[in-house]
């Protein structure tokens, strides 16, 4: 042939090369994605008596609203399914199945509760659905070998309870020891890890583990328990509403041990100002969020992004709900992960890029504290740093301290 | 029961029909939930015998439901016993229970009753958590249980299978029920709701009675949270508070008390009302829910079966009306309910 | 005997408030031989209700008393809108019209108010009097009006003449028709006093309980097996059954069976008590005629 023809086909050889990758890396959609939307589900306990958290799936929402007004995630719209669980285990099964199986979500994101999302855990995984980024802090959801399918989100409650284990150890190894548990999911895993923390010496520094149901209107008498068993050490594992009164009963019937408190119930607003600050003075926990009522945190950049947000999209929340802060953690980094996936919108990928997070940072949490995750790690958050209450704000202390 | 009328047959035909090729024609996610609800029909017509036949008020029948789940599921789990085994025993073990809570609650009437049955359901889920018996219940962690697979290489799908199951079970109860209700137990438990002293008069044993009455509903209702494990695939003490309770009572009323077909319409209403609330108003669906109830209770204070069964026996009367009229210048108008040794119980009277 | 004192006056404590919301209870059975299963919803309704007014300025004892009377005028529009049209259907039904009003007013204080706890205002003062430091002011301050309202209540009932067409009323409504009494003025006037007594015990609480929509729920159930444990005709007998309730609670979980059965045990021994006499302790007996 001659030179002319010959440089044609070289070079229509290489715009093919080149087109080539990109014609095969054309959109790919499993069910609820296409060219204009994105169909995620989740379900969270909107009523019955865990519905205080539903504050988290109104932010989620909220979020998602104004993903959608800022243009959508590469063009295309969210839409967020939120169905009501009651946390009632059978719900969740029938309102998972209708999610995927009637309302073709591409996954579900976020859904809460221990029972809840172990009742659904076999079924996601089966059906081959992502159940993301799952609202409990129960250690089983990073389990990559067994279950492909599921990813957690939150430093689990077993880690935390070993980071407080690990810190009486090491400032007062004489301890006595007294637990405050709710008696389900939350508070055992709790007590399973402080035990672990402890090792050898749990037997020994416990000398009291008394608890308590969701469904008692007090704990005062609890409280008294735990004061008669000569503790010191106080182990706080409560929700909100009641660690605000054990708070308050410790200090009103003159118990002053070392008190540490979950994570959970760190909110100023909704735990510390109803118990009396001055009440609280002394009191350890950890965190991984920031506290948006936290003076330290008037200027801070990501938080006033958070404010605006809240004033803008969440008109009735209450920034002294740390629930909040939670929602708008979570629901930022499944932007992220959305924002990787590109036009390939399967359900492995969406799996394959939440399990290919490095380092990446949501604004809203505390300094030093990113969310990374990999093939074998599926537990987006694992550090925690601890701090101490003292009178007006917490004050963190130590390094940030991660598995 | 009503001696069998002559629409009677052939349009329970058409209903078991219909329920036989439904599943074929719906998404596998509404044939979940109609497995669902025939798991409530049948521990409604427990409750039903209970209390609609037998005046005793329950509020906390969850605790037999949840009795038979944990049975299935402790069994299928730990001892790996087959599936379609687990029902009957869990039904046998709440026989058991119930006649047994049924011999003290001999002692109380109305309201008390009502509060020890109140307290029964609410203590459940504490003792599902109980740490010495977690070996057995897996504590608040709760139990996943395998979901069984059609037999016989039969060409369905798992779900399916479980409906046509439930199905199986569901119109076995129903029969046992009828059967036992339209005969001299069925009236022996009215006379007892009726009319304690008169029917104790007469020689009926209302002690044996009411705690049968008591043992039989727990087996029912036991019966049918063996089947909900199976169907939801887990039980954990979160799934069976005192909401469960109170939605089967609330069922049992909306339906139709002292009525076979209540026991349907029960189930259907609290499967599927919830879901049609939350729909409406996202806000505060349960206020629609309420609003639902107390609306039902305003059109149909008897509930929707004997409001269905009304509407029926006015038609037929306007029809007898109208014939007669063409014979007779006197109108004879027949009254909705007729009283005789040979009918059924008619739909309870203000309960004290 | 330092731990008994204090699990005894914490059981005191808790037991005052089961106290009150039985006398609520009682209240409305008494007027319309009804358990009003929504009363503990209304009561925490009424609060949130007060809550409102506080945050909107209004002193304290102004909200007490304009939420006291916001109370009374719902439960009288209950009475009149609701119950007056299905007057004389079975009493299931009615129970399932109560079960309804209990989610419909516990779905609406969520909608309208938010999940979030709240901090209730108390008006006795912080410091726990005496110098000790078993029972605060406000638990003392509320027991104290708990007794105060049941002996306003049974002076009502027994030396008024209106109190006493209200007993009619609720025995014999046929024959009080007969006599001339207004049944339904009556019935209205019972659930009005019923639900007015409801929001004082749900302000009594909410200082020690803290104030969300799900406050009354543990609540109800130990007020219900406190009011038929005393007997469920007898004010005295719901406040005491009360106080017996939470001390008894407060007793078996701190030394005799430990928390993890404490309701269990508290429900078993309550029905034990039932079934040795079937009306409450201090219940009357109905005897009937053959």
């Amino acid at each position: 042939m001659s030179t002319r023809s010959n440089v044609l086909i070289a070079t229509l050889a290489a715009l093919l090369a080149v087109a080539a990758p990109g014609a095969f890396a054309q959109k790919m959609y499993d069910s609820g994605a296409s060219d204009t939307q994105i169909k995620i589900g989740n379900t969270m306990p909107y009523s019955g008596p865990a519905s205080a958290y539903g504050t988290i799936g109104k932010t989620e929402a909220a979020y998602f609203k104004k993903i959608n007004d800022e243009g959508g995630i590469n063009g295309r719209k969210i839409d967020f399914i939120s169905l009501d669980d009651g946390y009632s285990p059978p719900k969740t099964v029938e309102m998972a199945r209708q999610l995927v199986e009637q309302d073709g979500v591409l996954f579900l994101f976020g859904t809460l509760g221990t029972p809840s999302n172990t009742a659904i855990h076999k079924y996601m995984n089966a059906k081959k659905v992502p159940q993301l980024f799952v609202a409990t802090g129960a250690a089983k959801w990073n389990d990559p070998q067994n279950y492909p399918w599921t990813m957690g989100y939150q430093p689990n409650y077993q880690i935390e309870a070993a980071i407080y284990g690990q810190q009486i150890l090491q400032t007062k190894p004489d301890a006595k020891i007294g637990v405050l548990y709710q008696n389900d999911d939350f508070g055992k895993d709790y007590l399973k890890g402080l035990k672990e923390g402890l090792g050898d010496k749990a037997q020994k520094m416990i000398v009291a583990e008394v608890s308590y149901e969701v469904t008692d209107p007090t704990i005062d008498s609890q409280i008294v328990q735990l004061q008669a068993s000569g503790a010191d050490v106080f182990v706080n594992i409560t929700t909100p509403k009641f660690a605000a009164m054990a708070i308050r009963k410790a200090y009103d019937i003159g118990w002053k041990p070392v008190q540490y408190l979950t994570n959970v119930s760190i909110s100023i607003a909704a735990v510390i100002q109803p118990a009396g600050p001055e009440k609280a003075v002394g009191i350890i926990s950890s965190a991984y969020l920031k506290d948006a009522t936290d003076p330290q945190w008037q200027n801070d950049s990501g938080m006033n992004e958070l404010r605006a947000f809240t004033k803008k999209y969440l008109p009735d929340g209450s920034l002294t709900d740390s629930n909040i802060v939670y929602g708008y953690s979570v629901a930022r980094t499944m932007v992220q992960v959305l924002k990787q996936c590109g036009d390939n919108l399967t359900r492995e990928n969406v799996m394959k890029q939440a399990a290919n997070l490095k380092n990446f940072n949501t604004d809203v949490g505390l300094p030093g504290i990113l969310i990374s995750t990999s093939a074998t790690n599926f537990a987006p958050i694992q550090a925690m740093q601890l701090m101490r209450w003292e009178g007006k704000q917490w004050v963190r202390f130590g390094q940030v301290i991660s598995k | 029961m009503r001696a069998i009328g002559s629409w009677h047959v052939p349009s329970l035909v058409a209903l078991v029909a219909i329920a036989c090729l439904l599943p074929f024609f719906i998404s596998n996610y509404h044939v979940f939930q109609l497995t669902l609800v025939l798991v409530y029909a049948i521990a409604l017509l427990g409750l039903n015998i209970l209390t609609g036949y037998n005046g005793q008020i329950s509020l906390g029948h969850g605790a037999f439901y949840a009795i038979g789940a944990y049975v299935a599921a402790i069994l299928m789990d730990r001892f790996g016993v087959p599936y379609w085994l687990t029902v009957p025993v869990a039904g046998a073990v709440c026989l058991v229970v119930g006649f047994l809570f049924g011999l003290p609650a001999l002692r109380l009437e109305g309201l008390y009753l009502a509060l020890a049955t109140f307290a029964l359901g609410v203590s459940m889920p504490q003792l599902l958590k109980y740490k010495p018996f977690e070996p057995w219940t897996g504590g608040v962690q709760g139990i996943v249980i395998v979901k069984p697979d059609p037999p016989w290489h039969l060409p369905i799908n798992p779900d399916q299978w479980l409906y046509f199951f439930s199905l199986g079970f569901a119109a076995a109860m129903f029969l046992l029920a009828w059967n036992l209700l339209r005969g001299r137990i069925g009236r022996a438990l009215v006379a007892i709701r009726d009319h304690p002293i008169a029917a104790s008069a007469m020689g009926v044993n209302t002690a044996l009675y009411k705690s049968l009455a008591f043992g039989v509903s727990a087996m029912y209702t036991g019966i049918a949270g063996a089947l909900g494990a199976i169907a939801v695939q887990f039980v954990a003490p979160d799934s069976f508070t005192i909401l469960l309770s109170i939605s089967l009572f609330v069922g049992i009323v909306v339906g139709g008390l002292g009525s076979i077909g209540g026991a349907i319409f029960g189930a259907l209403f609290i499967e599927f009302v919830p879901n049609l609330a939350d729909q409406i108003s996202k806000a505060a669906p349960w206020a629609i829910y309420g609003v639902f109830l107390i609306g039902l209770v305003f059109l149909m204070p008897m509930g929707i079966n004997w409001a269905i069964r009304l509407c029926w026996a006015r038609i037929a009367s306007y029809r007898r009306a109208s014939s007669a009229q063409l014979r007779s210048p006197i109108t004879v108008s027949a009254a909705p309910h007729r009283r005789s040794t040979g009918d059924a119980p008619c739909p309870p009277e203000a309960m004290s | 005997m330092e731990e008994l004192l204090n699990q005894v006056f914490a059981g005191l404590a808790t037991g005052g408030i089961y106290a009150s919301v039985a006398l609520a209870l009682v209240m409305i059975y008494q007027a319309t031989q009804l358990v009003n299963f929504a009363q503990g919803e209304m009561a925490m309704f009424s609060t949130y209700i007060a809550w409102a007014l506080i945050q909107a300025g209004v002193p304290y004892w102004g909200a007490f008393f304009l939420t006291v009377g916001f109370s009374f005028l719902l439960g009288v529009a209950i009475q009149f809108l609701l119950l007056q049209r299905i007057r004389g259907q079975p009493v299931l039904a009615l129970v399932v019209v109560f079960i309804g009003l209990l989610v419909i007013f516990n779905s609406l204080a969520g909608w309208i108010f938010t999940y979030t706890i709240k901090v209730f205002p108390s008006p006795f003062p912080a410091e726990p009097p005496f110098g000790q430091h078993y029972v605060s002011a406000h638990e003392l301050g509320a027991t104290a009006v708990t007794l105060v309202l049941i002996a306003v209540l049974w002076a009502f009932f027994r030396f008024t003449s209106l109190g006493l067409a209200m007993r009619a009323v609720a025995q014999n409504p046929v024959s009080s028709r007969l006599v001339g009494i207004r049944v339904g003025q009556m019935l209205a006037l019972g659930w009005g006093l019923a639900a007015a007594v409801g929001s004082v015990a749900g302000m009594m609480a909410a200082p020690i309980v803290f104030l969300d929509p799900n406050m009354m729920s543990g609540i109800l159930l130990y007020a219900f097996a406190a009011a038929l444990l005393g007997g469920i005709d007898s004010p005295g007998g719901a406040v005491f059954g009360g106080f017996l309730v939470g001390v008894l609670e407060n007793l078996l979980g701190a030394f005799v069976v430990g928390n993890e059965l404490k309701l269990v045990f508290a429900l078993s021994i309550i029905v034990g008590v039932l079934l040795v006499r079937p009306s409450g302790i201090f219940g009357s007996v109905q005897v009937t005629r053959v």
